[in-house]
C-alpha cells in the first residue's frame, strides 16, 4: 500500500477496506446476518409453533420429500400424510398413506404470530396442508417440528451472546477505565477483586451461581440470569486489559493537553481514554460471543438454563444426552451443529476483524 | 526459589477465602436447603430433620456457618455430604484421581500431537498441508466440547468399538491387570480426545506461530551462514527456541483443562469432580460444593504456579527469587 493513497482515508474506512477483502470473514459476517435474520422473523421462517405437539409421531424422521407420485409422474415437491407404531421389538415405523399428496406451500396460512414481535400475521415461509406434518430435521420426543423448534431456540441462544458481550463489555470498560485512571486503593482493590472472580474454575462458578436461585424459574427469569451470571464472571479479564491499555494511554500527549486544558477526569476517561480501546473491545467482543453462547448451552444441557416447552440450542440438544437411544434418532443432533456453525462463524469473523483494524497489526505492516 | 514459592501460597490464601465466603453466600442465598428434599420422606419426621439441621447448624445464621465451616475447615475437616452420606474428603478424594487420570492423557495427547503438527505446519508455512492443518485447528477450537462428546458417542453406539460413557465396564473387579488397563483406556478414549481436541487446536496455532518467528531471527540465518545442514539448523537451533515459550503454557493448560474436563466428565458420565459438582448442585449438598469449589480454586492456582516456575526454569532472564 503505498503512502499516498493513505491520505485523508481514516483508520476505519481502512480497516473496512481490508475486512472486505478476507474473504472468509465476509462470508462468516454474511452468514451471521442471515441467521440473525431469520432468528428475528422466527414465527415466519418456522412451519410451526415451537409448541405444536403431535405424540402419536414422536421422533418421526425428517420427512421423504417426493417429486414422483405413486403412479410415477412427476409432480412438485409434495409428502405423503404418515403414521407411526411400534413393532414387536419398540422399534418406531413409519407408514405413509399414498392416497393422497400433500404438495409444499410457499407463504401458506398456518398458525397466527406476531412478526417481528409487532405485525399479526399468518403466513409462513413454506408448509403442507394439515393433517400432514412437514418434517424438515425430524421430530422430537414429543412429535414437535425440530426445525421450528431450532429457528426457535435461535432467538435465545443468538441474542444471548450479543446482550451478555453489550452487559460485560460496558461494566468491564467502565470498571477498568475507571481503575486505570485513578490507580490508587480503589485500583489495588478492583484488581485484586478480578483475579479473585477470574481464579473461581468457570464452570464450576456457573453453577454455584446457578444454585443461588431457585431451579423452577421462568424462562424469561433464566434467561436474564445467565445474562448477569456469565456478566459476573466475564467482566473481570477485560476490565485488566482495559485498565492496563488505559494505564498506558493516560500518560499520552493528548490526555496531558486535554488536562491542560481544563477537561474534568471523568470527561477526559470517556472521551480520550476509553475510545482509544473501542478497536480493542470490538475484536475482543466479537471472540467473546461464543462464549456466552456455549455457556448458555451447556447449562440449558444440564436442564439448568432454558426450560421446555421454550427452546434454545442447548436444551434441544439434551434429547441428544440420552445416548444409547441416540442411533435410532440422530437428527436430535442438529442443535450441536448449528452451535457449532455459529461459533465458527464468530471466530473467523473476529480474527478478520482482528487482522483488519488492530492497529499494531497496521504498523507493522508499514 | 522457595521464598517464591512461599509467597505465592501466602498470597493465594485470601484469594481462596473470599472465593469460599462468596460461593458459601450464594449457596445460602438459595432458598430450602438438601433437608428439604428429606421432609418429603413421609418416614422422617419434623423433629429428626430439626436435630439434624441443628447438627450441622444450618438453623444458625449463613455468617456463623460460614465461620464454623472455616473452623472445621482449619481443622482440615471438610465436613459432611449429606447425599453421599460420608466425609466431603472422602467423597472428593474418590473422584479427583478420576479427574487428573482424564486430564492428564488427554493433556499428554494434545502435546503429543500439537508440538510434531505446529513444527510440521511451521515448515511447510504456506503450502496447502498447512493450510489443512490450520483449517482443522479452526474446527477444533470452534467445536463445542458437549457437542464433540455427543458426536463421538454417537459414532461409538453405531460401531460398538467404545463403550458408551462411564470409566469401567460391569465385571472390572474380576479383569487380569492387563484387561483392566485396557478397559480404562477404551472408556477414556473419548472424553480424553475431546478435551485433547480443543487444546491441541490452540496449541498448534501456538507453536506454529513460534516456530516461524524463530525462523526468521537472525540466529538461524547465522547457522544457515555457517554451513550447517538444515536439518540441523531446524532441529536443533530452531525447535528449541520454538519450543521455549510453549513450557509457559504448560502450566496454564493445566489449569483451563480443569474447568473445561466438567462438562465432557457430565457428558461422558465420567466419575470425575465435574459430576461430582453437578450433583452436588443439584441437591444443595452444601459442603459438597464448598468442598468442589476449593478443590478446583487450589488446582487453579497450582496450575498457574506450575507455569510461573516452569517459565523461571526455562527462561534463565527470569528470577522470581530476587524480585
Amino acid at each position: 500500500m503505498g503512502a499516498s493513497e493513505r491520505v485523508g482515508v481514516s483508520p476505519l474506512r481502512r480497516g473496512l477496506g481490508r475486512l472486505r477483502r478476507n474473504g472468509v470473514a465476509m462470508a462468516s459476517a454474511v452468514a451471521l446476518g442471515a441467521m440473525y435474520l431469520a432468528a428475528a422473523a422466527a414465527g415466519f421462517v418456522a412451519p410451526y409453533h415451537y409448541d405444536d405437539e403431535r405424540r402419536d409421531l414422536s421422533y418421526h424422521p425428517p420427512s421423504a420429500v417426493r417429486v414422483v407420485d405413486a403412479e410415477g409422474r412427476w409432480r412438485r415437491p409434495f409428502v405423503y400424510a404418515t403414521t407411526m407404531e411400534f413393532d414387536a421389538y419398540r422399534r418406531r415405523h413409519v407408514t405413509e398413506d399414498r392416497t393422497r399428496r400433500y404438495p409444499i406451500g410457499f407463504f401458506v396460512r398456518g398458525e397466527p404470530y406476531r412478526l417481528f414481535w409487532l405485525i399479526p400475521c399468518d403466513r409462513h415461509l413454506f408448509g403442507v396442508a394439515a393433517p400432514a406434518r412437514l418434517y424438515v430435521a425430524g421430530a422430537d420426543s414429543r412429535g414437535r417440528d425440530l426445525f421450528s423448534r431450532l429457528v426457535s431456540g435461535s432467538q435465545v441462544s443468538l441474542s444471548i451472546g450479543l446482550v451478555g458481550v453489550c452487559v460485560t463489555f460496558t461494566l468491564g470498560m467502565f470498571v477498568g477505565g475507571l481503575a486505570g485512571f485513578y490507580g490508587g486503593w480503589a485500583d489495588e482493590l478492583i484488581m485484586r477483586l478480578c483475579e479473585m472472580i477470574m481464579m473461581i474454575p468457570g464452570f464450576y462458578l456457573l453453577l454455584a451461581l446457578r444454585a443461588a436461585f431457585p431451579p423452577e424459574l421462568s424462562s424469561v427469569e433464566v434467561y436474564v440470569l445467565i445474562v448477569i451470571m456469565m456478566s459476573f464472571i466475564g467482566w473481570a479479564g477485560l476490565a485488566r486489559v482495559i485498565r492496563g491499555m488505559v494505564l498506558s494511554l493516560r500518560e499520552r500527549e493528548y490526555v496531558v493537553a486535554a488536562r491542560a486544558a481544563g477537561r474534568g477526569s471523568v470527561g477526559i476517561v470517556f472521551s480520550h481514554l476509553l475510545p482509544n480501546t473501542v478497536s480493542y473491545a470490538v475484536v475482543a467482543a466479537t471472540l467473546s460471543v461464543p462464549g456466552y453462547i456455549l455457556g448458555e448451552s451447556a447449562l440449558s444441557l444440564l436442564g439448568l438454563g432454558i426450560q421446555d416447552p421454550h427452546a434454545s440450542w442447548g436444551n434441544l440438544l439434551s434429547e441428544a444426552m440420552n445416548v444409547s437411544q441416540l442411533a435410532f434418532h440422530p437428527w436430535v443432533l442438529w442443535p450441536g451443529v448449528c452451535i457449532f456453525a455459529t461459533v465458527m462463524a464468530y471466530n473467523f469473523l473476529g480474527d478478520g476483524l482482528r487482522d483488519a483494524f488492530d492497529p499494531r497489526l497496521e504498523t507493522a505492516r508499514r | 526459589m522457595l521464598q517464591y514459592v512461599v509467597r505465592r501460597v501466602i498470597v493465594a490464601i485470601p484469594l481462596l477465602l473470599a472465593m469460599s465466603f462468596v460461593t458459601f453466600m450464594f449457596i445460602q442465598a438459595a432458598p430450602g436447603d438438601y433437608f428439604d428434599l428429606l421432609r418429603q420422606n413421609p418416614q422422617i419426621s419434623e423433629a429428626v430433620i430439626d436435630a439434624l439441621r441443628a447438627q450441622y447448624r444450618l438453623d444458625q445464621p449463613p455468617l456463623i456457618q460460614y465461620g464454623s465451616w472455616l473452623w472445621h475447615l482449619l481443622q482440615g475437616d471438610l465436613g459432611y455430604s449429606f447425599a453421599y452420606k460420608a466425609p466431603v474428603a472422602a467423597v472428593i478424594a474418590g473422584r479427583i484421581g478420576n479427574t487428573l487420570i482424564l486430564t492428564g492423557v488427554a493433556m499428554i495427547l494434545a502435546w503429543l500431537m500439537a508440538i510434531p503438527l505446529g513444527i510440521y505446519g511451521a515448515f511447510r508455512h504456506q503450502t496447502a498441508a498447512d493450510r489443512a492443518l490450520s483449517f482443522f485447528a479452526y474446527v477444533g477450537m470452534s467445536i463445542p466440547n458437549f457437542f464433540l462428546a455427543l458426536l463421538l458417542l454417537y459414532l461409538a453406539s453405531l460401531t460398538g468399538w467404545l463403550p458408551l460413557g462411564g470409566m469401567r465396564s460391569a465385571g472390572f473387579a474380576a479383569l487380569s491387570w492387563p484387561s483392566k488397563v485396557g478397559d480404562l483406556a477404551a472408556h477414556l478414549a473419548i472424553p480424553a480426545l475431546v478435551i485433547s481436541t480443543a487444546s491441541l487446536a490452540g496449541l498448534q496455532r501456538l507453536m506454529r506461530g513460534n516456530t516461524l518467528e524463530v525462523l526468521r531471527a537472525p540466529f538461524v540465518v547465522t547457522a544457515r551462514a555457517k554451513g550447517l545442514t538444515e536439518r540441523r539448523v531446524r532441529y536443533v537451533h530452531v525447535l528449541r527456541n520454538a519450543i521455549n515459550p510453549m513450557i509457559t503454557i504448560f502450566g496454564y493448560e493445566l489449569s483451563s483443562l480443569l474447568g473445561g474436563a466438567a462438562l465432557t466428565e457430565i457428558i461422558c458420565s465420567w466419575p470425575g469432580l465435574g459430576s461430582l459438582m453437578l450433583g452436588a448442585v443439584r441437591q444443595q449438598d452444601l459442603f459438597l460444593v464448598m468442598g468442589s469449589m476449593l478443590m478446583g480454586g487450589i488446582m487453579l492456582l497450582g496450575g498457574n504456579l506450575i507455569a510461573d516456575l516452569l517459565l523461571a526454569w526455562s527462561d534463565p532472564r527470569i528470577r522470581y527469587g530476587r524480585i
